[in-house]
């Protein structure tokens, strides 16, 4: 379980986050909507650690991850339990797409042997609908679509408890973006993991979300269900679902 | 009262810029006993910066130690001292040209493209990838480029000094009419083994200090090809300013009675 109490974050005069309250339910999928620049990456990587928060409380299965030190044992034990795929894919354009999926298997505490692990990253190619043939190829001589594959084969290589996507669906045709919504509601179903999704994309969020929070003005401004989703009786929900330029949401920012 | 504000913007600025500076460095150092280490990174690092520099390093050098033959040939012609044309070349070339033009050769081909690199990752999130894959990226990108460019320049010094001046003895030889032995025997007879341990030594700070820039301004980056651009342009800059700077105050030490 994740979560989120009274989370604050600035950046110089701006802030991003003013007390962000959200709890995410073991095995649950968590869909955070909210318009551009309302804080939704800021709010995911707070939670890995990779900005630390001005103010508040984060926890994973009840263990305080804002006083986990940079660089300890105790915090590479943590983000071993991740998986995270990144808005651009962030492959490494310096390794082949096979090193990539395998990164976490070719050194540290995972560390599996060359073939077993190369034999582990073509496994999840395939998973995610790649072939074998990819492996050897770099990250640049490969398609969006693809490379949002490759990372989310990275995300899921080494079995991660919890998986983060941000903006998975960014960039890509309707039908690409379908098929990954498919397989992140797969591989989250079949592997049982807790998934947080950023997204502004409202066919994204039928086909991923359990449970829905929208982040708007540094807050959770409404959280449920997403059955209740359109019920939700917001004017803020109402708005963003509909893509209305009408409603308390300013268009102008 | 704007104008004096606007000063002490600039000199705050500056010493936080080196204070920033100076963390990152032996927060860099730090990592050499810390492990795991990337022994991988370490050695493809060590082709980048050592192996392929060779080239640049030799037609630099040659280039200067030929013109430098003509200069102090032609200079000494004033007070008829044409002869230590083999003596001049040799330390001119250990003592300072061969350290400095390497490493500003150096900090153009090396510093320029790990800025580059590091920077274009922290842009397109492969260091928060890293991060997040429980990879340190201090140790394994920042080091390995530190340590290699700190081990591999004196032996790119030592290349630039001997190609330096065998283009002194090319020129001495044969536009100035100095005899092939009694160049070499000459300029052998004058190097001390001290101006040899202090060119090398010097190599080693300037490659310290240009991968050490290119990482930190490369890690500092801002969003966007323009951050990336500034990024790169800031560690080619201060990496040959901080060389040149170093480079003074090494000779200061080294050969000052």
């Amino acid at each position: 379980m994740i979560e989120l109490r009274d989370v604050h974050k600035s950046f110089g005069p701006k802030q991003v986050l003013r007390g962000v309250d959200l709890t995410i339910g073991r095995g649950k999928s968590m869909v955070i909507i909210g318009g551009s620049g309302t804080g939704k990456s800021v709010a995911l990587k707070c939670i890995l650690g990779l900005i630390p928060p001005d103010k508040g409380l984060i926890t994973v299965d009840g263990d305080d991850v804002t006083r986990l030190r940079q660089g300890s044992a105790e915090r590479d034990e943590f983000l071993a339990r991740f998986g995270m795929l990144f808005q651009g894919g962030a492959l490494f354009d310096s390794l082949t797409v096979w090193q990539n999926v395998a990164f976490r298997l070719l050194r540290g505490s995972l560390k599996k042997s060359k073939d077993e692990a190369r034999e582990i990253a073509i496994e999840k190619l395939r998973r995610v609908g790649l072939t074998p043939d990819v492996a050897e190829l770099f990250p640049a001589e490969l398609s969006g679509g693809m490379q949002k594959r490759v990372g989310l084969a990275r995300a899921i290589a080494a079995e991660p408890e919890i998986i983060f996507f941000d903006e998975p669906t960014t960039g890509l045709d309707p039908i690409m973006a379908g098929v990954i919504n498919e397989l992140i509601r797969e591989i989250v179903v079949e592997m049982g993991a807790t998934a947080m999704t950023i997204t502004h994309d409202m066919t994204s969020v039928r086909a991923i979300a359990d449970d829905v929070a929208m982040l708007h003005g540094g807050k959770i401004r409404w959280t449920g269900p997403v059955a209740e989703m359109d019920a939700s009786g917001d004017p803020y929900v109402t708005q963003f679902i509909s893509g209305s330029p009408e409603g308390p949401i300013e268009t102008v920012r | 009262m704007s104008f004096l504000a606007a000063i002490g913007r600039i000199v705050l600025g500056v010493l936080a810029a080196i204070g920033q500076a100076t963390l990152f460095a032996l927060d860099t150092v730090s990592h050499l006993v810390r492990p795991p280490f990337y022994p991988r990174e370490l050695a493809s690092a060590v082709m980048q910066i050592g192996y392929f520099s060779l080239p640049v390093v030799g037609l630099t050098t040659i280039f200067t130690g030929g013109a430098l033959a003509l200069q102090i040939y032609a200079g000494g012609a004033r007070f008829s001292a044409e002869a230590v044309v083999p003596q001049i070349v040799a330390i001119g070339m250990v003592r300072e040209l061969g350290p400095v033009l390497v490493g500003l050769m150096i900090a153009a081909r090396v510093t320029s493209s790990i800025a580059a690199e590091i920077a274009t990752m922290k842009v397109t999130e492969q260091i928060d990838a890293l991060v997040t894959l429980s990879t340190n990226p201090m140790k394994y990108l920042t080091l390995p480029r530190v340590l290699a460019a700190t081990l591999v320049m004196p032996i790119l010094v030592a290349v630039g000094n001997v190609i330096g001046i065998m283009g002194g003895y090319l020129v001495g030889v044969n536009r100035l009419g100095f005899n092939a032995g009694t160049y070499i025997r000459n300029t052998i007879d004058f190097l001390e083994p001290s101006d040899i341990a202090t060119s090398l030594a010097k190599g080693a700070v300037f490659g310290f200090l240009a991968a050490l820039m290119g990482c930190y301004y490369g890690m500092q980056s801002g969003r966007g090809a323009q951050g990336v651009g500034r990024a790169t342009k800031s560690a080619v800059v201060a990496a040959s300013v901080l060389i040149l700077a170093a480079n003074f105050i090494l000779t200061e030490l080294f050969f000052a009675a």
